[in-house]
Parts: structure tokens; C-alpha cells; sequence
């Protein structure tokens, strides 16, 4: 296991000012034929990354859904950005998700456009054309992915890690405040997974962008937990035994619809619920 | 338990009129609001106008010969082989010609536009496209809809002329009849209400044409058999729809301009 950073002893959730919060749920409720969310209540601080564990079928990607606004809860209220996205007409969430960026499973680049078209979507869309500044701005996107000569290729042509970090270059380039990953690793091999980490944790400490993680693999999630970007060396370093560094990650599980967990890496491996020990197994 | 129950398949049906009218509400308030994406409108153009163009003109082509041929004898023997030219333009202006080029429209697009949006539904691209804050309505259906609309005008004029040349080739060549005497006939046939009626019914044809792709395309679920099932879907109601419509259109003008 990796090295942990030790507990945050000034993490006071509910204490924090409302400004620095950017999403909220309060007992969100969601069903189809059966319950799948209820009672769902956290938050998310300003620049911190809220890991979303639990099994197939536990409703992750559902809660990213509903705090995009692409589904609506059934009960309960979500706040994103100081803005309640529980009663907002889709037309009025468009301004309000320009303002974030997901990374979907399966990528869901557009495969008929080349990877320079997906990256630049949202902006060729404010403009209409593309001109030397939003290429310019695609290049610095892709760069920061280490993509950069895939510019004129398209989905089709590229591997699946590939696809995912266009996925997270073309969530990234307008610079969202909050960044939504579901699944960024689900499917690939342990180097190509390791790479997909490494920029999601650059991203947190460059950019301090707040973000929402679903994924599967427990080994992702407390590299995430245990590692920091290194701007100097241009990598990913695990945090040095004793260090004080707030890696501002923290952890979710769901459990039946409910959440059965929420506290840091170190919370979650000193919890004795027999649920989360077998889950950590 | 029931196999089926009918207040369900009522409630469904129900639903998915619903929901059709709500995309087409969202078509149409689109066109008057911001942004309007004119180089997408332009590309459906060119792909539904322009791509449909061969196949239109064989089918107006052959129709107007065809129905030439079959009047003929007819016509002989009430001594009116004269009127070819009449007959196969009021039938290609006020009927044929839209139908025809609907029908082929349809088959060829509707079915285009629901296996397009049906993959990029399954695939997420839709769900990608809504969350980075761009309306779906007004960036994949609204231009498909004014591109169908406009290109299916122009689409039946040429239908029209092609099928009058059609018939034109056999009155000329087997019916004996010199050229002059069918154009004439063909063109002093036609009053204002015959050609309104030719020109109005491609309009509505052509947006029920992409706005059941859409809606199909848009509703489409269960990965690559769901898209499947949406495209087949898509052709069936948009070519039902136009023959149905079509009767109505026909009826409700009739009454207007008296005939």
C-alpha cells in the first residue's frame, strides 16, 4: 500500500463558508421502478476531490448526472456553484455547465470529428470557427494530456487511454471549476491507468480544480489520496512520511443507495464497519 | 400477471406524442433564438438536398414517363391523347411530385437523421454535448429540420420538371404528340391553387421528415439494436405520416380554392 498522508485535523466540512463550497446535496432522492439514491447529503469544498467508491449499480454516475442537471432528483436539493440546479429549466443549466467538465466512461468523444474538433467543442461553438487562439489553446490542452500529435486524428484511430485523455482535455481546456470523472480508468491496464491518475492529480494540484471521482480500482483512488504532483520534476511523487501536505482528497462510499462513508484515506482505513472492511478486502 | 396492458401501451403512446411535440415546439422556437448555427443548417443542406438529388430525379423521371405510358390508352380512346401533357402535369405538380420525392426523402434521410443521432445517444455523445453546455435541439435538430424543410421545396420543383420531361420523352417518341403541343397543354393546365398545393405539401413533408429522424434518433435506447430499431422506426412513421397528411392537405386546399 502506498504511503498515506496523515489525518487533516482542521478538515471541518460543515463548518465551511457557503462561497467555498461549489456542490451540495441534501438528501437528494432518486428512483426508477426502485429507490437507487436516498437521503443523500454531502458536499464539496472549493479545490477538493471527493472520491466516489462503491459497487456496480450503486448509483455513482447517476449522482455526477444529477449534479450536471442531466437528470433530476426525485427529492432533495443540489446546489452547484451557488446555483440550486434542482429547479433550473435545462435552458438555464447551459450557462451553468460551461462551468464544468465531465470525463464519461466510455470517453464520448465525437467520432466524426478529429481530436483537435473534440477538444475545441465548447469553444468553436462560442465562435463558430477555429481560429489561431482556441488552436493554440487546444495544443496547450493536449500538451498538458502529453497528446499533442494526435491534433489531427480521429477517435477512432486511438487507443482507449488516448480516448480518455482526450475525454479529460476536452473537459479541461475552458479551465471549469469543477471537473466530474466517471470511471476515467474502468477498462484499462494498470500503466495506462497509472497515466490517467497522474494527470487527474495534476490537475487538482496545478489547476486547484474541484472535482467529483467515480472509479472502481481502490488502488487509483489512494494513489490519489497518497500522491502530489510535483511541478518541478514534472510528476507524480508520493507524499513523504510524516509531511503535513493537504492532499484535499477525500473519500465517498456508497452503500444501497445511501452513503455508508465519508472522511479521508486514514478515516477509511481506521474504520471498523465490517461493509467497508470487506469492500477494502 | 398480464402480458401486456393496455393502459401502459396507452400511457407510452401518449408520451411519445408528448415528447414529439415538445421537439418539435423546441425545432421551431429554436430557429427565432441564439445561437443559430448556420454552418450545420448548410451542411444538412447539401446532404439532404443535394445527396437526395439523383435518386429524386430517377424516381420523377420514370413516374412521369410511366404514367404517360399507362394514360395513354385511355386518353386514345376517347380521342384525348392530346391532354398527356395536362394529365402528367397536374398529377406530377399536385401530387406525385411531393409524395414521390417525400417518400424517397424519407426512406433515404429520416432514417440518416435517426441512425446519426440514435449512435450519438447510445454513445453518450448527446449526454457529452448537453454537459459541456450546448443544446442539443438547437445544435443537432434545428438545422436539420430548416435544411429538410427548404431543401424539400426545391427538391419537388425538380421532381416536378424532371416528371414532366419523362412524360414528355414518351408522348414525343411512342404517343406520337410534337413538343409543342405537350409543353403547352402541360403548362396552360395549371391554375395558382394546383401549383400551391404542389409547393405547400413538400414543406410540411420535409419537416416531418427530419423532425421524426430526430425524435427517434434522440429517444433511441439499447445500444446498437435500439439504433437499429429507431432508424426502421424513423422510416416507417415519416413515410405513414406524409401519406396520411397528404390526404388532409389535399382535402383542406381542395375546399380552399374550390375544387
Amino acid at each position: 500500500m502506498s504511503t498515506l498522508p496523515p489525518p487533516v485535523e482542521d478538515f471541518q466540512r460543515s463548518a465551511l463558508p457557503t462561497a467555498d463550497i461549489v456542490m451540495r446535496f441534501e438528501t437528494v432522492a432518486i428512483a426508477f421502478e426502485q429507490p437507487v439514491l436516498e437521503g443523500i447529503s454531502f458536499q464539496l469544498p472549493r479545490g477538493e476531490t471527493k472520491i466516489l467508491l462503491g459497487v456496480a449499480g450503486s448509483g455513482k454516475t447517476l449522482l455526477l448526472k444529477l449534479s450536471l442537471g442531466l437528470l433530476k432528483p426525485d427529492a432533495g436539493r443540489i446546489t452547484v456553484l451557488g446555483e440550486e440546479v434542482t429547479h433550473m429549466r435545462e435552458e438555464q443549466l447551459y450557462a451553468l455547465r460551461r462551468n464544468m467538465g465531465m470525463v464519461f466512461q466510455e470517453s464520448a468523444l465525437f467520432d466524426s470529428m478529429t481530436v483537435e474538433e473534440n477538444v475545441a467543442y465548447q469553444l468553436l461553438v462560442e465562435t463558430g470557427q477555429l481560429t489561431d487562439e482556441i488552436h493554440a489553446r487546444v495544443l496547450e490542452a493536449l500538451r498538458f494530456v502529453e497528446l499533442e500529435h494526435t491534433v489531427n486524428l480521429f477517435p477512432s484511430e486511438l487507443s482507449g487511454g488516448m480516448r480518455r485523455r482526450v475525454a479529460i482535455a476536452r473537459a479541461a481546456i475552458t479551465q471549469p471549476e469543477i471537473l466530474l470523472y466517471d470511471s476515467p480508468t474502468g477498462g484499462l491496464d494498470p500503466v495506462t491507468s497509472d497515466t490517467i491518475i497522474e494527470l487527474i492529480v495534476k490537475q487538482r494540484d496545478v489547476y486547484k480544480t474541484s472535482s467529483l471521482l467515480v472509479t472502481h480500482r481502490l488502488q487509483d483512488a489512494f494513489t490519489m489520496a497518497s500522491h502530489y504532483f510535483d511541478r518541478e520534476q514534472n510528476k507524480m511523487l508520493p507524499v513523504a512520511d510524516g509531511s503535513r501536505r493537504d492532499l484535499k482528497t477525500t473519500f465517498l462510499i456508497l452503500r444501497d443507495g445511501k452513503i455508508n462513508f465519508e472522511g479521508t484515506a486514514t478515516e477509511l482505513l481506521r474504520c471498523r464497519d465490517p461493509y467497508i472492511r470487506e469492500y477494502l478486502s | 400477471m398480464p402480458i401486456f396492458s393496455p393502459a401502459e401501451i396507452a400511457k407510452d403512446k401518449i408520451q411519445a406524442v408528448q415528447d414529439y411535440s415538445l421537439l418539435v415546439g423546441r425545432s421551431i422556437s429554436n430557429i427565432f433564438g441564439h445561437p443559430r448555427y448556420f454552418a450545420d443548417t448548410m451542411m444538412q443542406a447539401d446532404s439532404i438536398g443535394v445527396g437526395s438529388l439523383p435518386i429524386v430525379m430517377l424516381a420523377g423521371f420514370f413516374t412521369g414517363a410511366v404514367l404517360a405510358l399507362q394514360t395513354s390508352s385511355t386518353l386514345q380512346q376517347f380521342g384525348s391523347l392530346s391532354l398527356t401533357g395536362k394529365l402528367v402535369s397536374l398529377s406530377m405538380v399536385r401530387e406525385l411530385g411531393p409524395v414521390l420525392t417525400g417518400l424517397m426523402v424519407a426512406g433515404r434521410n429520416s432514417s440518416g437523421i435517426a441512425s446519426e443521432l440514435g449512435s450519438m445517444k447510445v454513445t453518450e455523445q448527446i449526454d457529452a454535448m448537453r454537459a459541456m453546455g450546448v443544446d442539443p435541439t438547437k445544435k443537432l435538430v434545428t438545422p436539420r429540420v430548416v435544411a429538410s424543410t427548404i431543401m424539400l421545396f426545391f427538391l419537388s420543383i425538380i421532381s416536378d420538371l424532371v416528371g414532366l420531361a419523362g412524360g414528355w420523352v414518351i408522348a414525343t417518341t411512342l404517343l406520337g404528340l410534337n413538343s409543342n403541343e405537350y409543353w403547352t397543354t402541360a403548362y396552360q393546365a395549371l391554375r395558382f391553387g394546383d401549383v400551391f398545393m404542389g409547393l405547400s405539401k413538400p414543406v410540411i413533408f420535409g419537416f416531418i421528415i427530419a423532425t421524426v429522424g430526430c425524435y427517434y434518433g434522440i429517444s433511441a435506447k439499447g445500444g446498437t439494436q435500439g439504433v437499429g430499431r429507431a432508424t426502421t422506426q424513423a422510416m416507417v412513421t415519416a413515410s405513414v405520416l406524409i401519406v396520411v397528411s397528404d390526404l388532409f392537405i389535399t382535402k383542406l386546399l381542395m375546399g380552399f380554392f374550390a375544387y
